[in-house]
C-alpha cells in the first residue's frame, strides 16, 4: 500500500489505565474481529499475562480504517522492558497516550510519553474510563495537555469499555500521526521490533519496513549479529497470521525466520536482503544485559534436568534470559539466572513453576557489580560468591528512579530514598496535589524490597518507573556466612559497608533458629573476608533418647525413628553440619521481605 | 501342642484414677467388671496357649494398676496363669499393703516395680500422683517384710517446677531404699493427654534448664554401683547382688527381639513375625472372649527387614554390644562411619555399640544409622 494510507501507532499507559481494553475494542470497530469471537485482551496471548494483566511481548495488528491500514503495535508496560519498549516505539510514527481519568498522570505514563517524545512520535491523548463515577476527565486531560505541551481541548475522551469515543480515537490516527516516510526504491531495512518463538517455525521476528521491500524466499541478513536466514514466510496479523508475497516500505508485519535460537535475531536489529544490502542498520541497536541475577535450584535435586531443559525452553522466547549452571554446596545444582529486572525474573519464576512444574528455591537477587581487580582488570560479577576478596574498586549499576506520589506522602518517600542510599535530583508539581520526584538510587537497594516498602508507605498512592543510570563506585563489601567454618555461598551477599553489620548479625540469629541442633556445637557466623562480625552458636545436643521402649510401644518407635531418618534425607549437608533445606529458605525470604 | 514363646505379658487395665500425663490403655474404677475381665484373659491364654512353651522365663503383669484389681480376682489370676522363673506385678505404693504383698507372695510373684516417680509431695500433686513419699516407703517396707528381694522403683524427672536440686534428692531418696531396679524415665508431654494441655507450655519452657538431668540421672546411678543397662533402667550390679541378674529379664526380651505374648486390652504380641495389638475397647473384648472367640486386633507382619531394623534400634538401647552380623543389613554404613567420627557409635571386632555419649543421644544416632 502506498505510504500516505499507511499508519503505525502504539498504545502507551501506565498499568490497568486500559491500553488492553482500548486494543481490543479498536478490533472491534474495524471490524478485525467479529464480537463474538472477541476474547477480552485478544493481544495478550500467553496465560500468565492474562492474569497478571501486564504484557510481556509485543505483537502488531493491521485493521482497516476508512481506506487507510493502520498498524496497532502492543508494548510492554513495564520497567524492566523498557528497551523493548523504545524498539516498538521506534517502529511507529504516532503513539496514543492513555490515562485513567480518575487516576491521572502515573509514573509509567511519564516514563512512556518520555520515550515516545525522544522517539519523535506524534503523541494523540486519552483521558480513558470516563463512565467512571469517580472520574475526573477535566483534571486528568489538564495533567496530560500540561505534560506534553499540548491543548486540553485536543485531549481525546473515551471509555474503551463502553466503546465511548474510539471511532473519534481512529480518525485521530488518521488525521494527526504521520504517514511513514520511507525511501521505498532502496536498499531494504526492516526494524526488528520483537520476536516470539514458535516450535514448528522457529523464531518468527515482527518487522517494521523502513525502506524498500521484502518478499518471501528472499535470502536476509540481520545486520548487527550478521545471522543469515531466508525469509520462509512473510506476512502481517490480522489479528492472525495472514502471508503475503512482499512487505513495502512503511508497513509492519512478521517474518518466518525458521531459525531454532532466538538469541540469533535481536530485537532492535536490522533486517536487509542480501541480494541488494542496505549500507546503514537502523539506528538504536542495543545488546541489552541482564541487571538482576539469582540462583535458581530445584527443591528436589532430581529435578535439576527438568529445570535445565525448562529454561532452554523459555529462553528460545526471551532472547534476554540468561543463565549458566551453577553449584552451591548449600543447593546443589542450579543455575545462575540474569534478568532485565524484579518483573522479569518474577515472570520467569512463575512460568518455570506454572508451567513446567517446578518447585524452586531462588536465593536473594542481586545486581551485576562491576570490579576492579589488583593488575588494572575490569570484571563483571554477577554472584556475590564470586567477588573477589581483594580488589581495588568495586561499582554498582544506579537507576534514576520517578515516583509520583500525593504531595503528603513526599516525606515518606524522601526518607525512604534516603535510608536505601539514594541521591536526590528534583521536585517538581504535577499539580497543586501531586507531586514527581526524582532520586539516583543503586538498583541492589531496588531489587531487595524497595517497590514494597513504597507502597506501604504511601498506602499504594506512590507510582515508581525507573531507568538505568550507569555505574558508580560504592562501598560495598561481600558478607559471607559460616556455618562451622564452612562458608554457605548461597548465602554471601554483597552489601554497603554501613549496612554489614546489621544485616551480617540479622542473617545469623536466623540462621541460629532455623539450624537444629547437632551432635556438636555449631558456630554460626557472618564475616567480611576473615574479619567475623556477628556470631551465634547452635548448642550442641546433650540427650535425644526415646524414653520408654517396651513390648507394646516398638512398632511405633521404629517408625518415628524411620520418620527422623527420612527427615535428615532431605537435610542439606554443610560441611558436616545438617540443614533443613527450610533453613536456607527463611533466610533468603528474610532478605527479600525484611531487613 | 506346644510352642516357643517363653515371655507372657498380661495387661491389668484398671485404676482407680487416671493420672494426667497417663496415655496407657487403662479403665478406672468398674470393680465390678474385675471378674469378668479376668475371666476373658484367662479364656484369652486358653485360646493362644499352644504359642507358649512348656515353661516360661517370664511373666509380667502391667497396667493399668494391676494391684488396684480386686484382691480375690488378682489372687485368681495369678493362680492361673503358667509358672515363670520372673514374675513381675508392677503396682502403685498406695495399693501396696502387708496383705497386699502377702497375696503377691503366694500367687508366685517374685519382682514387684512400684510407681513412686517422685518423692516430692509438690511434685507428684503436679502428676495427679495419690502416693504420698511415705507410701512409696511403707511400699517398700512391706515388700521387704513380704521377702521380696527384686524391688524396682519408677521415677518420672523433667516434671515441671523440678529443680536440680529436687531431682538430686528423689534419687537419693530412692537409692536410700536400697532397690534392686530403678527406672527413670523423662515426663514426656504425650499429645492429647490433660497433663499436656496443662503443663506442656511450662515444659517447652523449662526444656533448656532440664537438658541435662538425664546426665545428672546417669552419673547418680552408676556412681551409687548401679548398672545402666539400658537407656532408661538401671539395676545393682552383679558384684553388688551376690553375682544375681537384676535386669528386669522380661522387659530384657523385649530388647533381645525375642517372642512375646501379650493379653487383655491393648496387649501387644510379636509371635514368628506377626505382630498383633488387640484393640483397647473393654466392651468389645470381653464380648468377643465371652463367646470364645479371639478379641478385636490388628495384625502387623514384620517382615526380615523390618525385624533387624527393630534388632537394631532395640539393642542399641542396651550395654551389651549387638553382634554386627545379625544388624548390619539395617545399617547405613556411611552414617555409622560419621557417627564413629563423632565418638557417638563404636564398631569393636564383629560388636557394634554406642559410646557413653552416644547412648545420651541414642534416639537420633539410632535413626542416623538406620538404612
Amino acid at each position: 500500500m502506498a505510504q500516505d494510507r499507511i499508519r503505525n501507532f502504539s498504545i502507551i499507559a501506565h498499568i490497568d489505565h486500559g491500553k488492553s481494553t482500548l486494543a481490543d475494542r479498536i478490533l472491534e470497530v474495524t471490524d478485525t474481529v467479529a464480537g463474538r469471537d472477541m476474547r477480552a485482551q485478544l493481544l495478550d496471548s500467553m496465560e500468565l499475562e492474562r492474569e497478571r494483566g501486564i504484557t510481556i511481548k509485543a505483537q502488531a495488528v493491521r485493521v482497516a480504517w476508512k481506506g487507510h491500514q493502520l498498524n496497532l503495535i502492543d508494548t510492554p508496560g513495564h520497567v524492566d522492558f523498557t528497551y523493548e519498549v523504545s524498539r516498538s516505539l521506534q517502529a511507529c510514527e504516532g503513539a496514543l497516550l492513555v490515562v485513567d481519568a480518575a487516576q491521572g498522570i502515573e509514573a509509567q505514563t511519564l516514563a512512556n510519553a518520555y520515550l515516545a517524545i525522544d522517539n519523535d512520535l506524534e503523541i494523540v491523548p486519552l483521558v480513558n474510563k470516563i463512565d467512571l463515577p469517580q472520574a475526573d476527565p477535566d483534571g486528568a486531560s489538564a495533567e496530560l495537555a500540561e505534560l506534553i505541551g499540548d491543548d486540553p481541548a485536543r485531549v481525546l475522551r473515551i471509555s474503551a469499555k463502553t466503546g465511548q469515543g474510539v471511532e473519534a480515537v481512529l480518525d485521530a490516527v488518521v488525521e494527526r500521526i504521520p504517514a511513514p516516510t520511507g525511501d521505498a526504491e532502496a536498499p531494504a531495512r526492516a526494524l526488528i521490533f520483537d520476536s516470539s518463538y514458535d516450535q514448528y517455525r522457529g523464531v518468527v521476528a515482527f518487522v517494521r519496513v523502513v525502506d524498500g521491500s521484502f518478499s518471501t524466499h528472499e535470502p536476509l541478513r540481520a545486520m548487527a549479529q550478521g545471522t543469515r536466514f531466508e525469509a520462509e514466510e512473510i506476512g502481517f496479523f490480522s489479528p492472525t497470521m495472514r502471508p503475503v508475497e512482499a512487505l513495502s516500505a512503511g508497513e509492519v508485519g512478521y517474518v518466518v525466520t525458521g531459525l531454532k535460537d532466538v538469541s540469533r535475531l535481536r530485537v532492535g536489529d536490522t533486517l536487509t536482503s542480501e541480494r541488494r544490502p542496505a549500507d546503514e542498520p537502523v539506528p538504536g541497536y542495543k545488546d541489552v544485559k541482564p541487571m538482576v541475577f539469582s540462583g535458581l535450584f530445584p527443591t528436589d535435586s532430581d529435578d535439576y534436568p527438568v529445570l535445565r531443559d525448562a529454561l532452554e525452553r523459555l529462553k528460545l522466547n526471551d532472547a534476554a534470559l540468561h543463565y549458566e549452571p551453577e553449584s552451591s554446596k548449600a543447593l546443589g545444582f542450579g543455575f545462575r539466572c540474569g534478568f532485565l529486572g524484579l518483573l522479569h525474573m518474577e515472570i520467569v519464576r512463575e512460568r518455570l513453576e506454572r508451567e513446567f512444574d517446578l518447585d524452586l528455591l531462588v536465593t536473594a537477587p542481586n545486581v551485576a557489580y562491576r570490579v576492579l581487580v589488583q593488575g588494572g582488570d575490569w570484571r563483571e560479577v554477577h554472584s556475590p560468591a564470586d567477588l573477589p576478596n581483594e580488589f581495588e574498586t568495586v561499582e554498582e549499576p544506579y537507576v534514576r528512579a520517578s515516583v509520583i506520589v500525593p504531595k503528603e506522602y513526599v516525606g515518606a518517600v524522601m526518607e525512604l530514598c534516603n535510608e536505601r542510599r539514594g541521591h536526590f535530583e528534583g521536585l517538581e508539581y504535577l499539580s497543586e496535589l501531586r507531586v514527581h520526584l526524582t532520586y539516583e538510587l543503586p538498583l541492589a537497594e531496588i531489587v531487595l524490597d524497595y517497590y514494597d516498602q513504597l507502597k506501604s508507605r504511601t498506602r499504594g498512592y506512590a507510582s515508581f518507573d525507573y531507568d538505568l543510570a550507569g555505574f558508580r563506585e560504592g562501598e560495598l563489601v561481600r558478607v559471607d556466612v559460616l556455618v562451622a567454618g564452612e562458608p554457605v555461598d548461597a548465602l554471601s551477599l554483597i552489601i554497603h559497608r554501613d549496612g554489614a553489620y546489621a544485616r551480617g548479625k540479622a542473617l545469623v540469629e536466623r540462621l541460629r533458629e532455623e539450624i537444629p541442633r547437632q551432635y556438636f556445637d555449631v558456630a554460626i557466623q557472618a564475616a567480611i573476608g576473615a574479619r567475623v562480625i556477628a556470631r551465634e552458636t547452635v548448642k550442641a545436643r546433650r540427650k535425644d533418647v526415646l524414653a520408654k521402649c517396651y513390648g507394646g510401644d516398638i512398632s511405633r518407635k521404629r517408625k518415628l525413628l524411620e520418620k527422623q531418618k527420612a527427615g535428615k534425607r532431605r537435610m542439606k549437608q554443610v560441611g558436616a553440619v545438617e540443614v533443613p533445606q527450610e533453613a536456607f529458605l527463611a533466610v533468603l525470604n528474610l532478605d527479600s521481605s525484611k531487613r | 501342642m506346644s510352642g516357643a514363646v517363653r515371655h507372657l505379658y498380661v495387661h491389668l487395665p484398671f485404676c482407680a484414677h487416671r493420672c494426667g500425663y497417663c496415655d496407657f490403655v487403662t479403665v478406672v474404677g468398674r470393680t465390678a467388671q474385675h471378674g469378668v475381665y479376668v475371666d476373658a484373659l484367662l479364656a484369652e491364654l486358653e485360646l493362644e496357649r499352644s504359642l507358649l512353651a512348656p515353661a516360661l522365663d517370664t511373666v509380667f503383669l502391667g497396667g493399668g494398676t494391676p494391684t488396684f484389681t480386686e484382691p480375690d480376682e488378682l489372687r485368681r489370676l495369678l493362680s492361673a496363669l503358667p509358672a515363670a522363673a520372673e514374675v513381675t506385678v508392677e503396682a502403685n505404693p498406695e495399693t501396696v499393703t502387708p496383705a497386699l504383698a502377702a497375696l503377691l507372695r503366694e500367687g508366685g510373684v517374685t519382682r514387684v516395680s512400684l510407681g513412686a516417680q517422685s518423692f516430692q509431695p509438690r511434685l507428684l500433686a503436679t502428676l495427679e500422683r495419690r502416693a504420698g513419699p511415705e507410701a512409696v516407703r511403707a511400699a517398700v517396707y512391706a515388700l521387704r517384710a513380704a521377702c521380696f528381694d527384686n524391688i524396682s522403683l519408677d521415677l518420672v524427672y523433667g516434671i515441671p517446677g523440678q529443680s536440680a536440686a529436687d531431682l538430686e534428692r528423689d534419687l537419693a531418696e530412692a537409692l536410700a531404699l536400697e532397690p534392686e531396679h530403678l527406672s527413670l524415665y523423662e515426663l514426656e508431654a504425650k499429645p492429647g493427654t490433660r497433663f499436656t494441655h496443662a503443663h506442656g507450655a511450662e515444659l517447652g519452657r523449662q526444656a533448656e534448664a532440664m537438658e541435662d538431668y538425664f546426665e545428672r540421672v546417669v552419673e547418680r546411678l552408676t556412681a551409687a554401683g548401679l548398672r545402666w543397662y539400658e537407656t532408661a533402667n538401671f539395676c545393682r550390679a552383679p558384684e553388688l547382688a551376690g553375682g544375681r541378674d537384676l535386669r528386669a529379664l522380661h522387659n530384657l526380651a523385649y530388647w533381645l527381639g525375642r517372642d512375646y505374648l501379650g493379653l487383655g486390652i491393648g496387649a501387644v504380641s510379636t509371635v514368628a513375625g506377626l505382630r498383633r495389638r488387640n484393640r483397647p475397647s473393654l466392651r468389645d473384648y470381653l464380648a468377643a472372649l465371652e463367646v470364645g472367640e479371639v478379641p478385636p486386633r490388628e495384625l502387623e507382619p514384620l517382615d526380615e527387614s523390618v525385624q533387624t531394623a527393630e534388632r537394631l534400634l532395640l539393642g542399641l538401647r542396651l550395654d551389651e554390644p549387638v553382634a554386627f552380623a545379625e544388624v548390619r543389613a539395617a545399617v547405613d554404613a556411611r552414617a555409622l562411619a560419621r557417627l564413629e567420627r563423632l565418638g557417638l557409635a563404636e564398631r569393636r571386632g564383629d560388636t557394634l555399640t554406642l559410646t557413653r555419649r552416644g547412648r545420651f543421644l541414642g534416639g537420633g544416632v539410632t535413626a542416623d544409622l538406620l538404612a
